[in-house]
């Protein structure tokens, strides 16, 4: 006999063991190295607001209130003055930090020699080889069948996407969450994607959580934030310049103003071992009971941020589920991409990584290219701290992030950048300068991300 | 009960109580073969010895450590043993754990600053009577300049207390009523579990609950079934009672005031 409290349990206890895998060490180097990053970032953002005279938060007078709701879903008519706003901070800015990661037990000697390592990454994280990569993507082999590669036009679908398709749809008709994710691994067909991740991600839009979305967008019709501005300023710079995108830009607004006041979001620090900035209400400095979080959600959005949000905006239409499958991917995957840990799905294992299969598998180009200072890490860092969103197509983008949902894990982007590479090295070793590399490998758009890693991982005599 | 796997270190089965032994923890020594001061070379193994207070003897519990880059542990103990009284000799040092690998890749950073907790039964002998340990700690890789071992605790063998989250009246049930009502009494449990439970409230001899044939020996239900319908059963009320401000409130502002100062430093 089984509870019918049962499911909202084993619901519960799902999404607790998923937020939970892995946390991180937190060692010397980390902390030290973290604690300077976060206090440059505090002090740009505390020297925009004393340059600029805008106060952090401030609430709205009535009438821009009713203003704001009635334009609530046209946002994007809006052409506020942003031109004095700059990004907090962005992707190079956050490498240099990590170039200069060091552990002060590791023997960094000035002579070159064994113990340094030849990319720009410093720090002696365990990262996964080519034999252990292909065991933990097994089901990415040349044997298996994926979408991105056996759907194709020259493929009869009797071979493997009807059936596929088919299986697709028995796990949600069983709602089975653990069968859901092990199916992603072979991609998602077009149809079902928009189901399978919110089965994968436990997100059932309850009418509890719609109207939680309609108090965290009360939440912005009260208050203005200074973090509003840089959201702007971001989906004007990235999102709305972007020919797939610039569709979207209503709804990135009504998701990432939302995603700002979002304190629930401050729950994923307790495994994510950054620190969210902090500060007091006004002529309260210093008494504890009068402290809070800034922004609520303890996340301040860098140049580039709104691409986490916008690919999600072709599976989602409804403004409250986009926005719970949003948040749900930040706080388990997203938010590893510009915090430093030692988790192997972190920024910086996922950076050594990349360097260490480049080197190891080729070494000639990883050689020529350091030569003419063209260190690769320089180039791949943007895709991979973006998760490649804004520089794949589309429809190969989603293919890429069914596996970083199947698998649980964000190593695929390093597997990728390093397959890409590849794919364009022997254009790679004609360059003479960083920037020629940078052309050689500015425009990913007609790439096709399975085969690409299934020959990477699979093909490649090593 | 299985004791959890050596990490991070609230070993569930050391009663709250107990307080580590008092021992002395010398500096690590590094072995080394040759002149210490003219060679250079780093030698890769170095011994902790822990002394323990002369004629008191600890019956070992638990050894507990904070990893400091050191890849390999192999511990030794010196037990007084009945047959060494009176005499003078030197005792035996036994090997209670050998080549214990707390670094899987030495190279990197993977568990160098891990936390570690010992069992007495995943020791390899008996470490009762203990009068010294002796750590010996071994890093192969030369990347790394120090490696030692941190925060290091020796806990006794002390008295098993009950586990105090435990209530009570699921240890008390009627013995010779136990196969019948079991199923009739978890049945009620759950169905109260919704409004909250209240400890020891509940009867223990309600054979009509929904149970056919009443009192007998007719039809036993299985006891583990009932055994995890009942432990499903306390989970959820540990959940329900740990679970005060279910609702989130989602509150930022202090009092409906969000106007602040500058973001804090510290």
């Amino acid at each position: 006999m089984m509870l019918e409290q049962d499911t909202g349990l084993s619901l519960a206890i799902a999404q607790i063991v998923q937020r939970l895998k892995g946390s991180s060490l937190h060692s010397q180097l980390e902390r030290q190295a973290r604690g300077s990053w976060e206090k440059r970032i505090l002090k740009s953002l505390n020297s925009m607001c004393t340059e600029l005279s805008i106060p952090l938060a401030r609430k709205r007078p009535i009438g821009e209130q009713k203003e704001l709701l009635n334009k609530w879903n046209e946002m994007g008519t809006d052409e506020p003055d942003l031109s004095l706003f700059r990004p907090v901070y962005a992707p190079k800015d956050f490498l240099e930090v990590l170039m200069n990661l060091r552990n002060p037990n590791y023997e960094n000697g000035d002579q070159p020699s064994f113990r340094n390592h030849l990319g720009l990454i410093q720090v002696p994280l365990k990262v996964k080889d080519i034999p252990e990569l292909k065991d933990s993507f097994s089901e990415l082999g040349l044997n298996t069948g994926q979408l991105g590669i056996d759907d194709s036009t020259q493929v009869p679908p009797e071979l493997f996407e009807n059936e596929h398709v088919r299986v697709g749809q028995t796990v949600l008709t069983e709602q089975d969450s653990a069968a859901a994710q092990q199916y992603v691994r072979q991609g998602c067909p077009t149809a079902l994607r928009a189901e399978l991740w919110a089965l994968i991600l436990n997100i059932s839009n309850q009418p509890e959580d719609i109207l939680y979305y309609e108090q965290l967008k009360s939440n912005v019709i009260q208050h203005d934030l200074l973090v509003d501005s840089l959201i702007y300023k971001d989906v004007k710079l990235t999102a709305s310049n972007d020919d797939y995108y610039f569709v979207f830009e209503d709804y990135l607004y009504q998701v990432l103003l939302c995603f700002s006041r979002d304190t629930s979001v401050l729950e994923h620090f307790s495994y994510n071992s950054a620190t969210p900035p902090k500060s007091y209400i006004r002529g309260k400095l210093g008494m504890e009971e009068y402290a809070v979080f800034y922004p609520p959600n303890g996340v301040i959005p860098f140049h580039g941020f709104s691409m986490y949000v916008a690919p999600l905006c072709f599976l989602y239409h409804e403004p409250s589920k986009l926005y719970q499958i949003f948040r749900e991917m930040y706080v388990r995957f997203f938010f590893r991409l510009h915090s430093i840990s030692s988790h192997p799905s972190g920024i910086v294992s996922l950076c050594l990584l990349f360097e260490t299969l480049l080197q190891t598998h080729l070494p000639q180009l990883f050689y020529h290219l350091r030569e003419i200072g063209a260190q690769p890490l320089r180039i791949s860092f943007k895709w991979m701290v973006r998760a490649f969103s804004g520089y794949l197509a589309t429809d190969q983008l989603l293919l890429l992030w069914d596996r970083i949902l199947g698998y649980n894990s964000l190593e695929i982007l390093a597997v990728l950048a390093a397959a890409v590479f590849a794919f364009r090295a022997v254009n790679l070793m004609e360059v003479t300068s960083l920037a020629a590399a940078e052309a050689v490998l500015a425009d990913l758009s007609t790439l096709k991300v399975m085969p690409l890693l299934q020959i990477f991982l699979f093909a490649t005599v090593t | 009960m299985e004791p959890p796997a050596p990490n991070p270190g609230h070993g569930a089965g050391r009663p709250m109580a107990t307080r580590p032994a008092p021992c002395t923890v010398r500096s690590p020594v590094a072995l080394q073969v040759g002149d210490v001061k003219t060679d250079l070379a780093q030698p890769g193994v170095a011994v902790i010895d822990v002394a323990l207070p002369p004629a008191q003897p600890l019956d070992l519990q638990e050894i507990v450590f904070k990893n400091s880059y050191t890849a390999f542990l192999t511990v030794r103990v010196q037990r007084r043993r009945p047959c060494d009284v009176g005499r003078a000799s030197a005792r035996k040092w036994v090997t209670c754990l050998w080549n214990h690998c707390l670094m899987p890749s030495p190279h990197t950073e993977a568990g160098s600053q891990d936390y570690f907790s010992l069992f007495r039964h995943q020791l390899l002998c008996d470490v009762d009577q203990v009068t010294a340990v002796r750590l010996i700690l071994r890093q192969p890789s030369p990347v790394w300049l120090h490696f030692t071992l941190e925060e290091l605790r020796l806990y006794p063998r002390g008295q098993q207390s009950l586990q105090t989250d435990f209530p009570s009246w699921l240890s008390h049930l009627a013995p010779q009523q136990q196969p019948e009502n079991l199923h009739g009494v978890s049945r009620l449990l759950m169905s109260s579990a919704g409004a909250g439970v209240s400890q020891g409230a509940v009867s223990m001899s309600r054979p009509e609950l929904g149970y056919p044939g009443g009192r007998g020996q007719q039809g036993v239900p299985d006891p583990e079934k009932v055994s995890t319908e009942v432990q499903q059963l306390w989970v959820l009320t540990e959940m329900i009672r740990a679970n005060q401000t279910a609702a989130r409130i989602g509150r930022f502002d202090v009092d409906g005031c969000y106007d602040i100062n500058l973001l804090s430093y510290t």
